[in-house]
This record gives C-alpha cells, structure tokens and sequence, in this order.
C-alpha cells in the first residue's frame, strides 16, 4: 500500500487504482509457497491423505460461503452437487475412457446446469422452499447413485478413478489441488467487491431495496445459486480424482450437513472462514477418531454445534476476528475528499416527467387506489399528501413496481414502465427512499452508496470500482455525512440514516425522486435539514415527488400538490390553492 | 379396478399420516414463522420411545403410547427452550439452519443409544384388518384415518371456538398486539411447540407399525410433510390436509404402477411441478411483503 506524501488532497481511490494483480500480489506468493511446500515436501500417505481431503472439501465449502455467506440463500444439497463432480470424473475415465480434463468440466457443467435449474424454480419464493427442496434435491441424487446400478455402479461405487498424465503421483496431485483452491478462494474472496458480490449482498441483506436499487434479485439469486453449484462439481472431480473411489454415502445428505457446518463454525461470509472451518472439522475428527466408533455419535455432536454456534458466535470464528479489525478500521481511515455531487437527470420525454393515467390497484374487493391520475412536471417539487388510508404508499408501491398495478398506466419520461419489474424501472430513472428505512446492515455507508451509484444506465459515473466510490463519495457528502463513509449502518442515528438512503437514490443520478414520508421521525432541526436538502436537491433539476404528512414541509417545499383520499384524487394543482380547496379542508379536518 | 381402489384406500392412509405431520409444520409456521426441520423427527423419537417402552419393556400398549406422547410434550418444551427461543429475535435462516441442527442432532443421537437396526412395532388391533368387497382394510390404516378425521375436526373446534385457541391465533396474527391485550406470547408459542411436537409424535406412533422404526423414517416423513404443505398452500391447514392426502395417493400409484426404489421420489417431483407452475398451491400462500 503507498501513501500520498504530499498535502494535496488526494482522493482515497487513487489508492486502489494500483493494477489489482498488484496489489494482491502477496496472495499469489503466499499462495505460490503453499504449492511448492504441498508439492516438495515429504508427506506419509495419511497426512496427504487428509490435506486432500481438506484441499478439496475447501472448495465445495467456499461454494457455500458465496450463496450462504454472501447471498443469504441456503443450500442443503452441496454434497449432491459434490457428488455429481465426483461421479462425472469417476464414471467419465473409467466406464467411457474419457480424459480427466474433459470429465472435471462435463462434471462442473452439470452441476451448474442442476443448480441453476433447482434454482430458478424456487428461487422466486422465500428461503424454507429453498432449504426443503435441496433436501428433496439430495434425497433424489443420492436414490439416483444407490438405484440406478447401469449407470453409477450402485451402492459399490466407481473405482480405479483416474487422474490426469501430468499428475500422476499423489503428491503432485496434492500441489494441483492446492494450486486450484488458491485461485478459486482469491476469486471467491475478489467476489465480494465486484458489482455481481455487491449485488448478491444487497439481496442478503433487503429484497425489496435491492430491487428498487436496480438489482435483478432473482437473477442474482440464480448465479449465486449456480456458481455455488458449480463449485461443488469442481470440488467433487479433484476429490474422486484424489481418492480413486466414489460411492453413494459420501455424498449423502449427512455430508451436506458437514459441509454446512464447515462453513457455520469458520465463518459463512468469508472464503478464509471457510477454510479455517473446513481444516478444523476435518482434524477434529481425526484427532477424536473414538467417536466415530459408535454410528451416529459424531454427527450429533456436529448438529449440536450447529445449534451452538448459530446461537453464540453467528459470524464463526473468522467474522469474530474479522469483526474486530473492521471496527477499528472505520475508525482510523481517513475520509477521503469528493467533489460536488452533479446530478443531471435524463429529459428524454415532453413537459412532464411522470404521467400517470387511470391508475388503480385492488386488493380483492378492496380499491386502495381507484383511477388516479398524476402528472409531474420537470424540474419541479410535487407532493402527494392525503390522510391515512388514502392510498399515498400503495401509489407509490405501484409507482416502483412492488405492486403490479391493476390497471392504468405509467410512463417515466417518456418510456412506458407500467409493467416492469422494480429493477428495470430504477434502470430507466426512478429513484426512491422507503418510508420504513431499508438500508443494508451489513455494509458500511459508502457501499450501500455505491450500489446506489452501480444503476443500470447510471451517465455520470465513469469505468471502474474508482469512479462508483468517487460518485458515491460525492452523494454522501452531499447530505453531510462524507467524513463517516465507512461506519456500519447500525453506528448511524435514524435521520442520519435516511439522508443515507437519500444519498443512495441520488448517487444514481436518477430521472425522478420518490420521497416515501422522508420527514417521518425526524426531530425539528432533522426536519429544517431534510428542507434544506430538498432544496439543493430541487435547485439541481432533479425533479421530485413526496408522500409526507407534514404540511409546513409539504406546503413550503412543493409547488403543486395532488391530495388523494379513499384510493381517489380529490384535488391536484398549485400548492396554496390545492390547500385552501374545500374538498381537501373537509378531508383532513372533517366537514360540517 | 380392484387393485386402483385398494391402492386408493392405502394411499389415503399413508398420506393421512403426512396431513398429520404437516399439520404440526403448519402450526409452527403461523406461531412463528419458522419452519421446523425438526418436525419430522418428532415422530421418529415417538416411535422409537414405544418400541422402547412397549417392546423392550413389555409394558401395554396403550400405557407405552401415552408415555411416548407425554415424552413428545417434553421435547417441545426442550425444542423451544433449547433451539427457537433463544433466537426468536433472529431473521428465519438462523433459527431454521438451528432447526435442522436440532434434526441431525436427534436423530443421530437415537442413532448412536439404539443403532442402525431398524426395529418392528405391533399395531394397535390384533386383527390385521377386514376385507371388504374387493378391498382389503388394513386396521392400522383405517386407524390412521379415523384419528386424522378426528384431528381435524378437534383442531377446528380448538382454534375457533376455544379462548385458548383463539389466544393462539392473535399470537401467530400479530405478536406485539397479543402482547399488548395481555397474552403471554413466549406461553404461546410453548403451546404451540408442544402441541406440534405431540401431533408429530402421534403421527410417528400411528405409522411406526405400517412401516419400520428407523432413524431415517422422521426425514422421510418430513420430507413428504413439507411438499404436502406447498402443494396445499403455505400455512394453510385444510391445504396441508389435502396436500398430504393428494401426496400420499401420487405416491402410492407411483410406485405401483412407476417403479418401487423410485417412490421417495414422486414427492419431490410433484413439489417442483408446483413451484414451477402454482407455487401458490392449491389454496394460496400471502408472499408478497409489506414496503
């Protein structure tokens, strides 16, 4: 790492944008010793034994600490999945006398395939579906394995499993593996910092805002899901090829268990946490080998672990440690400078920004909004405001694309998005806050940010991780709140953490602004700043619409305001008349 | 025909146990929120402390099967203390990976104090059953049936016209208003696990003597129990009935007219065939959440 010497202010990126491999470059080296050392010195055949098993099992766990760690989707199924890599290695060079080569791939293209397909099926629905039909998805690979003797040999398994000419004995075997976990946990560990890493976090972390950020959420699910797939047949193929046999009970569903415990006890976000995991509950049992005298006795320690480690160290034993470096770097950064935050919104379409014609959304026989229409005018501050129940927060659910509406119809800026999913509209300009703050947790302030900034047709941010910190540096400074960039979420107060969600819908240059009750729960002087905000915000061009039942903000920063009132628009014009109409008086303070 | 009406009738029983169980996975669900991966191994530990209590030690049977349901009251109390409520206050994936830590736990555990073996449990009647027309009726299974039907119709009257029941049902509606109105929340949802945990049990004891009492016979069970509870609906309870009916019967033809080693593998089929195309079920499942 260099520092800037002299006492220019030099913004942080400056500092990554060294070339990666670079940066990286005690990683390969490490990574590079640990080859020699695993392929030079003089193992007895029980420790190789174990740092095979170790070696490979790594990588299968790794697959876990990508949908698991960072994508919060369980697999129940990564033996299965280990088991069709080993399988297509174990069947493919002996019973068809195909390469090595050709059948590690073949074995990882199937279990890619096999993911990918579990996952789109279920993927759409919440995490219990997912965790009971991996179960169901073990059960069957493993009935295939033990059933279908013409092909997997049954129960007696496949042996005399080749390896490739070029590692032959198994020492060289060992330093091959080694070799292949190292590039694989860089990728995995590299995983998290690119724009697919920060979009499986984000869906981690809230659905719904990383949808209305411009994130395909089922999509991203699916990779996560299928890459994790994939790394299990990797894992399965160097295992059979390490161990010459393969049979069904090793990929059974008790084995997916271990390998969710691996990854539970090291520490599921983080591809060090696995290894660490994965190397401890392989020695472990070695070194208890009386346990597994008795049948059933050390796995039921190992679910007894589950329980206690989800219980007392939720993060395992790499995010405890990693835990507490990351709070004493947020602390010791220093903030970097950004310039002035621009925003320049699109003007594809005529006068009006956002048309809404004949908008309705029933729930059953319940019309929560009933022929609505609204029209925004460019540039402008535009406020919907009604009583409770009016329908306010369903329109605008509607508006993101989080209720289908019923029928009607929306055009943002000239482009129909009436019947997009919420991450295309934030792809074609909508930005929105939530009236319930959804940040994520997880991540510093800059990095929800920056996945604000990473919007699909974003113009203003330029090539490169450097240029999305850069823009959302700038939106944070912005609001004011520039110098506390790498704090968590949690170390924020609540307004502070709404400026943060305004920073994150601006940091994506967006065409429209949705403003859901940005006012609510904030204290006076909160509010002022919130109107000061608006202000900047509006003085930019940005054109803005907000919910807010606060009538001093409302009437002072918007110039036109459409009042709904039982799922109806009662009244829409210019602010002051819009609040003096008798139909608005009567709504909101009854009539006589 | 004789042989679709005879595989008809022990369909019907054999699903009837999965409607048991997923019953309990149902209950559990609205308390909670929770899915139970455990459930399924209520009913084994049933099973396993009536071949204890009715075969090892010769007690009677109906004494054993009592004590073996007054174990599975205590499990529930076990299970909430030890495993639900100390992560009430969690999102769902930690408290269901805890759930199936609790799953592998016990069911190795009977593994390691009982063995691979799987053992035989008699069933309730002597008489092995009545033949009727061109069907032959199991007693076991018309048992099985009969307390199903009953089940029903107690969890009916127990859920809408008891104070208890419907004390339960503000809990699962809305926990902090519950609370707010004066229930004991944490005293309902230990209800709820009892009460779940003596249904799975039940239907563990109900079916130990159909098939054979083994370790592997709770994730079966489980396994059919949850794909009856997406076929009929998520948190549904006349859709876990129908689901675990309709199961039962798939499944039954399937082997009988498909392939035998293949059996465990309807169930998965089906539930993938509605994930695809009516993920909702058959009585739909709210999936949409609250912006």
């Amino acid at each position: 790492m260099s520092a800037p010497s002299d006492n220019m202010p030099i913004p942080a990126p400056a500092v990554r944008s060294k070339p990666l491999l670079v940066r990286h470059s005690p990683y390969f080296i490490g990574a590079a010793i640990l080859v020699a050392l695993a392929a030079g010195l003089r193992l007895d055949g029980y420790v190789l034994n174990i740092l095979l098993q170790a070696t490979t099992f790594s990588i299968a766990v790794f697959g876990l600490s990508v949908v698991l760690g960072l994508c919060g989707q369980i697999n129940l199924a990564q033996a299965a999945f280990f088991g069709l890599g080993a399988y297509a290695v174990g069947l493919g060079t002996t019973d068809l006398h195909l390469s090595f080569w050709l059948c590690l791939v073949g074995g990882c293209v199937i279990a890619l395939v096999a993911g990918a397909f579990l996952g789109m099926s279920t993927l759409r629905l919440g995490g219990h579906y997912l965790a009971m039909v991996t179960i169901s998805f073990q059960q069957i690979v493993t009935l295939v394995m033990i059933n279908a003797i013409w092909l997997t040999h049954g129960p007696d398994g496949v042996s005399n499993i080749r390896r490739p000419e070029l590692f032959q004995t198994s020492q060289s075997y060992l330093a091959f593996c080694v070799a292949m976990l190292a590039i694989v946990g860089y990728l995995v560990w590299h995983l998290s910092d690119t724009k697919l890493g920060r979009a499986m976090r984000a869906v981690r972390d809230n659905e719904l805002a990383a949808g209305v950020n411009g994130i395909d959420v089922f999509r991203t699910k699916i990779y996560a899901f299928a890459l994790c797939a994939l790394l299990g047949g990797l894992a399965g193929g160097l295992f059979a090829g390490g161990f010459a046999y393969v049979s069904p009970d090793q990929f059974s569903f008790a084995e997916s268990i271990v390998f969710l415990t691996m990854s539970l006890l090291g520490g599921v976000a983080s591809p060090i946490g696995s290894a660490i995991g994965t190397g401890l509950l392989i020695l472990i049992p070695e070194w208890l080998r009386f346990l597994k005298s008795v049948p059933g006795l050390y796995l039921a320690i190992y679910g007894l672990f589950v329980i206690l480690i989800i219980r007392f160290m939720p993060d395992g034993i790499w995010g405890f440690v990693s835990d507490a470096f990351n709070r004493w770097r947020a602390h010791t950064k220093a903030p970097p400078v950004a310039a002035p935050l621009q925003l320049r919104p699109a003007t594809v379409g005529g006068e009006f920004v956002l048309e809404v014609t004949g908008l309705s959304k029933h729930f059953g026989g319940l019309k929560a909004v009933d022929g609505v229409d609204i029209a925004v005018k460019r540039g402008g501050v535009h406020a919907l405001i009604g009583p409770n129940g009016s329908g306010k927060t369903t329109t605008l659910n509607v508006l993101s694309g989080l209720y289908e509406a019923t029928s009607g119809k929306i055009v943002l800026d000239g482009t129909d998005i009436t019947h997009m999913p919420p991450h295309q509209r934030t792809a074609a300009g909508l930005g929105r806050t939530f009236q319930n703050i959804r940040l994520f947790r997880s991540m510093t302030a800059l990095e929800n940010v920056e996945l604000g900034a990473e919007r699909p047709g974003n113009t203003m941010i330029g090539k490169g991780d450097d240029a999305l910190t850069e823009r959302a540096m700038e939106a944070l400074t912005f609001v004011g709140l520039g110098n506390r960039a790498n704090e968590l979420i949690s170390s924020f107060s609540y307004g502070h953490q709404r400026l943060i969600e305004i920073a994150r819908a601006l940091a994506a240059n967006p065409t429209l602004l949705l403003l859901d009750e940005p006012a609510a729960g904030l204290n006076s002087t909160e509010k002022l700043e919130l109107h000061e905000l608006l202000k900047r915000i509006a003085a930019q061009g940005l054109t803005i619409l907000i919910i807010d039942h606060d009538m001093t903000l409302v009437s002072e920063a918007a110039q036109h305001i459409t009042v709904l009132n039982f799922g109806r628009r009662i009244a829409d014009g210019e602010s002051m008349a819009v609040l003096r109409h008798p139909d608005v008086v009567s709504a909101y303070l009854g009539s006589e | 025909m004789d042989l679709v009406l005879q595989l008809l009738f022990t369909g019907i029983g054999i699903g009837a146990v999965y409607a048991l169980v997923a019953l309990g996975f149902v209950l559990i669900f609205r308390a909670t929120n929770v899915v139970n991966f455990a459930q399924g191994e209520f009913s084994m530990v049933a099973a396993y402390l009536m071949v204890v209590f009715s075969v090892d030690l010769g007690w009677p049977y109906w004494l054993s099967f009592l004590i073996a349901l007054g174990g599975m009251a205590l499990l529930g109390v076990i299970f909430n203390l030890g495993v639900y409520y100390p992560l009430r206050h969690r999102t769902f994936l930690p408290v269901i990976i805890a759930t199936i830590g609790a799953s592998i736990l016990l069911s190795n555990s009977v593994l390691a104090i009982y063995g691979p073996q799987p053992q035989v449990l008699q069933g309730w009647f002597d008489t092995p059953g009545i033949q009727l027309g061109p069907v032959y009726l199991d007693s076991q299974y018309l048992l099985i049936i009969a307390v199903t039907i009953a089940l029903v119709f107690f969890n009916y009257w127990f859920f809408e016209k008891t104070l208890l029941g419907k004390k339960l049902q503000a809990t699962s509606q809305d926990k902090e208003m519950a609370s707010l109105l004066g229930i004991s929340v944490s005293t309902m949802i230990m209800i709820t696990f009892i009460y779940s945990a003596v249904l799975g049990g039940l239907a563990g004891l109900l079916v130990a003597p159909v098939l054979f009492v083994s370790i592997q016979m709770g994730s079966t069970i489980a396994l059919k129990a949850f794909a009856a509870t997406i076929i009929g609906g998520f948190g549904d309870v006349a859709g876990a009935i129908i689901g675990g009916l309709a199961l039962g019967v798939i499944e039954t033809f399937g082997a009988a007219y498909i392939s035998v080693p293949y059996k465990d593998g309807f169930a998965f089929l089906v539930l993938v065939a509605f994930l695809i195309f009516r993920p909702q079920g058959i009585f739909g499942e709210r999936v949409a959440e609250k912006a």
